[in-house]
């Protein structure tokens, strides 16, 4: 079975453009599993059960949402398995720029909305620089110049990736998209490793301290000045 | 190089063959897509920038020079053949126009001095002029598309220009085509707009999803087209002339023969 993670800012067309690229693996009769994963509230995964497709929703709640989908990648298999299907769809949250939910043996799929200007590739991290395929959404409105610029700049972060222009409006892109999906894929969940290692708990934030005033924190801290330091035991 | 551009027939919307056996686009051609809304006309235009090969909902084969695109023109970037200019389109980066030239021309690996010429020959689609400092995202929509014209003109540089509807943008239009297709570029042009239709050599009409018939544009079409533009001149003008709080008179319309008296304004 293949494993499609996909990752990308709320908003930016992740569910449109999977909605086209679902329709057009359905025609060639492959069996889909689709797998939602977001943080407090969400109704793509109804959008995706009208298609017919097997749905699996997920809530991270106070859990960062790609741990969360990391944590969780068992269960999705088990569900994809338990379908009978060939390829397993995740679309994740996608808020945390810190983190990539991408396995080495899956396909990892960036999402990134053109609109949201020529610096954004350089902003969102190792979801876009880990990458294998990147779908540019949104091109239908903004200047050929700025889609230039945009796909230069995505280049920049991660050289190596092939990127589709796609359209959750029309379609546009999502048999391109499909046909990365077939591709074979060696997918292990027993020796599975993540391509770019998530931090987790690093400071007492992370566990649940409320109080603001710098002599509560321990852990590894960075200060606005760039100088970073070790606190604690 | 491209030296033109075939589009093979795939299925309208009932599924139905289109009736055309292919169409070939030459360099330096202007071709219209017309056609009422939702009759595919924009689907048409996706094809082509996709360079579709009976993958896409009308089912229809892109040629480049005679023969299937390989694999590397279809998929990489870096060798973008086709550039595409809509109504749709604006500026979204926040920053000179100037500044945005320059990264443009940086990322297509072209002299950044290419930025003067840019904008000189969009100030000669529009009536407000377009200064270097000017910040993109407060530029009027005729300011815009004018740039954008220059852009692809003289940046992007594509062999192909796709157009979509651009004529409610208040721009010399005539010019604007001209000023594309100067280069030798293939350009296909979907429009409502009469002067833009009787300015290319052939049209396409659509028809539920398909192809429905090739027009060649007579000799008096051709004749019409200038009178069309000098209309078009004028309504631009008076455009001009009431943004900036002039009263018409009605001597100024006749006089300039916008429109004539017999048309019952
Ligand atoms: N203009 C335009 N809008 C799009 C495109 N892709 C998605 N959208 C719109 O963007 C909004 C967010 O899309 P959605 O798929 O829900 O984003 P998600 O949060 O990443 O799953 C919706 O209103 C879509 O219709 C596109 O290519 N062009
Ligand atoms: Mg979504
Ligand atoms: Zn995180």
């Amino acid at each position: 079975m293949n494993v499609i993670i996909v990752a990308g800012t709320p908003g930016s067309g992740k569910t449109a453009v999977l909605l086209n690229t679902v329709r057009h693996l359905k025609e060639q009769n492959k069996n889909i599993s689709v797998v939602k994963i977001d943080c407090l509230y969400t109704e793509d995964h109804v959008r995706f059960a009208k298609t017919g497709i097997p749905t699996m929703l997920g809530l991270a709640k106070d859990m960062c949402p790609d741990h969360f989908t990391i944590f969780n990648l068992g269960e999705m298999i088990e569900f994809a398995n338990k379908n009978h299907s060939d390829i397993l769809i995740v679309e994740t949250a996608g808020l945390c720029h810190r983190c990539a939910p991408y396995t080495q043996g899956s396909l990892g799929v960036c999402v990134i909305d053109a609109t949201t200007g020529p610096n954004t590739p350089l902003k969102v991290g190792p979801f876009l620089s880990t990458a294998d395929v990147v779908a540019i959404t949104k091109g239908d409105i903004i200047s050929q110049a700025e889609r230039e610029i945009f796909r230069e700049r995505i280049l920049e972060m991660n050289p190596s990736c092939r990127i589709i222009e796609t359209n959750g409006l029309t379609g546009k892109g999502s048999t391109e998209l499909a046909s990365c999906f077939c591709k074979p894929l060696s997918f292990d969940y027993l020796d599975e490793q993540l391509r770019h290692n998530a931090p987790f708990a690093i400071c007492t934030l992370c566990v649940g301290e409320k109080r603001i005033n710098k002599k509560y924190h321990r852990g590894v801290l960075r200060h606005i000045t760039g100088v970073e330091e070790y606190v604690g035991e | 190089m491209i030296k033109s551009i075939s589009i093979l027939p795939g299925k309208n919307r009932a599924g139905i063959n289109e009736k055309f056996e292919r169409i070939d686009i030459y360099q330096g051609e202007i071709v219209g897509i017309v056609g009422p809304t939702g009759s595919g006309k924009s689907a048409l235009i996706e094809d082509i920038e996709q360079l579709a090969c009976s993958d896409t909902p009308t089912q229809r084969k892109i040629l480049i020079n005679d023969a299937v695109p390989d694999a590397g023109l279809r998929y990489d970037p870096k060798k973008k053949l086709i550039a595409r200019l809509s109504q749709n389109m604006n500026f979204l980066a926040d920053m000179s126009v100037e500044d945005f030239l320059k990264l443009h021309l940086k990322c297509r690996g072209k002299d950044t001095g290419l930025s003067e010429k840019v904008i000189f020959y969009a100030n000669q689609l529009t009536g407000e002029p377009i200064s270097k400092d000017s910040n993109l995202t407060v530029l009027s929509g005729g300011q815009s598309r004018s740039l954008m014209v220059a852009d692809v003109a003289f940046v992007s540089d594509s062999p192909v220009v796709l157009i979509d509807e651009i004529e409610n943008a208040g721009i010399k239009k005539h010019e604007a085509m001209k000023l594309l297709s100067g280069s030798g570029k293939i350009i296909l042009v979907v429009t409502h707009d009469p002067l833009l239709a009787l300015s290319t050599q052939r049209r396409i009409v659509m028809k539920n999803g398909g192809v429905e018939k090739i027009i060649t544009t007579t000799e008096e079409e051709s004749a019409m087209c200038v009178k069309l533009n000098q209309i078009d001149r004028d309504l631009l003008r008076l455009r001009e002339m009431v943004r900036s709080g002039a009263v018409i008179s009605a001597a100024e319309i006749f006089a300039r023969n916008v429109v004539t008296a017999g048309d019952g304004f």
